[in-house]
């Protein structure tokens, strides 16, 4: 199988073949991966996180939806549940809540379990978006719980990101305590039509308001980003994340979602965001290869048995884990 | 990225769709299934109620799953386990290994594993028995 060939010319076959591999990060999916790269650049990326029980699955089934028939946009959608740490095994849910979209060959989606990794799982998703991108996706959702940091990781890989809140599941809003509100590009109250939704628009509101900065600085998805001054559009509008009401299971409010999605779009391009996110997002995936290379190389170049014995003299407290590094890292024996 | 490596000692996760086609109504038998694969370290998509055989086989595309496991309580498996594998086929699948269970009378067993089912298991099997036998058939 010429995956990089197939997964081009429309192959879904090959397309979901390579997903698999990509998943399992095998040497061919690393071949399809440069031989695609060329190919990609072009899809949108949407992040949709939140904690359980807001309504994402039915949310991303409707946008995807909007997408399909109202502007016959191409949609991929990464669905992203947690592996129980226990078995490592996965129930993977989300396609219950997508069945509007079963038999729309525009449409795929694939479910990813999160395989209790550490940053792995953000590298494994940006791989499988690359593929979606290079396939010639122009939209591709991914839907996390938005319940670690390794969400958090995955919300940095999108263009635009969408939190979601829903009345009702406490008095905290759920995505300040899971720490992915600096995350939101766009805030959505789904559930809408339950009491208490003024309420979570209202806390949502004096987050905003706490967090705004007083002066303007470039954030990508919450992280202050270093930019030379050539790049930067210094008329640009700070981008404060709106707060849009839905009703994912009727429908409501999603027409007014997408409409927001495409300002920030237009916001990003207009004001060189959407260059400075590019880099930002490529950056951060290079960073995430370099370091995880670096981590193999070094454990392949460490005998065992001398990392054992380092290990040995730091739990007899003989040395410190910092002395101990040093001396792993210059080959030297303290 | 040795956390997302699959564990070499056990070897490639299993990805099984677990699918309602059909009328049914309820979907415990499915949720048990489904959750005791989990509990054996497999990844099962779990497609909901009232899917067509185009919907399950579809899903059993686009996540490229090794074996497809079908509930079926109506008594309509003599008409979807045909239409299913027939599906699976002209999509380039016949390397998914298809299971059924729920309500299926011991006369259709027969014909069932003529139609290419590799095993059926009607109200009384153990999860135990499911989880050997998927594994022994992703293996073989």
């Amino acid at each position: 199988m010429d995956f990089v060939k197939d997964v081009i010319t429309g192959d879904r076959l090959a397309l979901a073949r390579l997903l698999t591999q990509v998943e399992n990060d095998t040497p061919a999916a690393r071949a399809a991966l440069i031989g695609l790269f060329q190919h990609t650049g072009r899809a949108h990326l949407i992040g949709v996180t939140g904690a359980p029980g807001t309504g994402k699955s039915s949310l991303v089934n409707q946008l995807a939806m909007h997408y399909r028939k109202v502007e016959d946009r191409r949609v991929a959608i990464v669905a992203v549940d947690p592996s129980s740490p226990f078995t490592g095994g996965a129930v993977l849910g989300d396609r219950v809540r997508m069945r509007d979209l079963a038999g729309d060959p525009g449409v795929f989606i694939r479910s990813m379990a999160t395989r209790g990794s550490l940053g792995g799982l953000a590298q494994a998703t940006a791989n499988i978006v690359q593929v979606f991108d290079a396939a010639g996706f122009d939209v591709v959702i991914i839907e996390t719980v938005g319940a670690g940091q390794s969400e958090v990781d995955v919300a940095r890989l999108a263009h635009t990101t969408i939190v979601v809140e829903a009345p009702g599941l406490g008095d905290d809003i759920q995505a300040i305590k899971a720490g992915i509100l600096e995350v939101a590009d766009l805030l959505v109250v789904n559930k809408a039509d339950r009491p208490g939704v003024e309420n979570t628009e209202k806390a949502l509101k004096s987050m905003l308001d706490l967090a705004h900065p007083t002066e303007r600085v470039f954030r990508h998805h919450g992280t202050n980003m270093n930019v030379t001054a050539s790049n930067v559009n210094r008329a640009a509008k700070l981008w404060i994340p709106p707060i849009q009401r839905t009703v994912s299971t009727e429908g409501r409010g999603i027409t007014e979602l997408a409409a927001l999605i495409e300002k920030h779009v237009e916001h990003l391009r207009q004001s060189g965001d959407w260059a400075v996110r590019e880099r930002a997002r490529l950056q951060v995936e290079l960073d995430m290869l370099v370091r995880n290379e670096l981590v193999d190389r070094f454990r392949e170049s460490i005998q065992p048995e001398t990392y054992d014995e380092i290990l040995e003299r730091v739990m007899r407290r003989e040395v410190s884990p910092w002395e101990a590094v040093q001396s792993l890292m210059n080959g030297k024996r303290i | 990225m040795a956390e997302r490596k699959t564990n070499p000692e056990e070897g490639r996760r299993i990805r099984v769709l677990v699918a309602k086609p059909g009328l049914d109504g309820h979907d415990r038998g499915a949720k048990v299934v489904a959750r005791a694969l989990r509990d054996a370290g497999m990844e099962v998509i779990y497609t909901g109620l009232r899917q067509t055989p185009e919907m399950i086989a579809e899903a059993a595309l686009q996540e490229d799953v090794d074996v497809v496991g079908l509930s079926v309580l109506s008594g309509a498996h003599m008409a979807l386990a045909p239409r299913i594998m027939e599906l699976l086929k002209s999509n380039g699948q016949t390397h998914v290994k298809v299971f059924i269970g729920g309500i299926i009378p011991d006369e259709d067993l027969h014909r069932l594993k003529e139609m290419g089912i590799t095993g059926v298991y009607g109200p009384g099997a153990s999860t135990e028995d499911i989880i050997r036998d998927v594994k022994l058939a992703v293996a073989g």
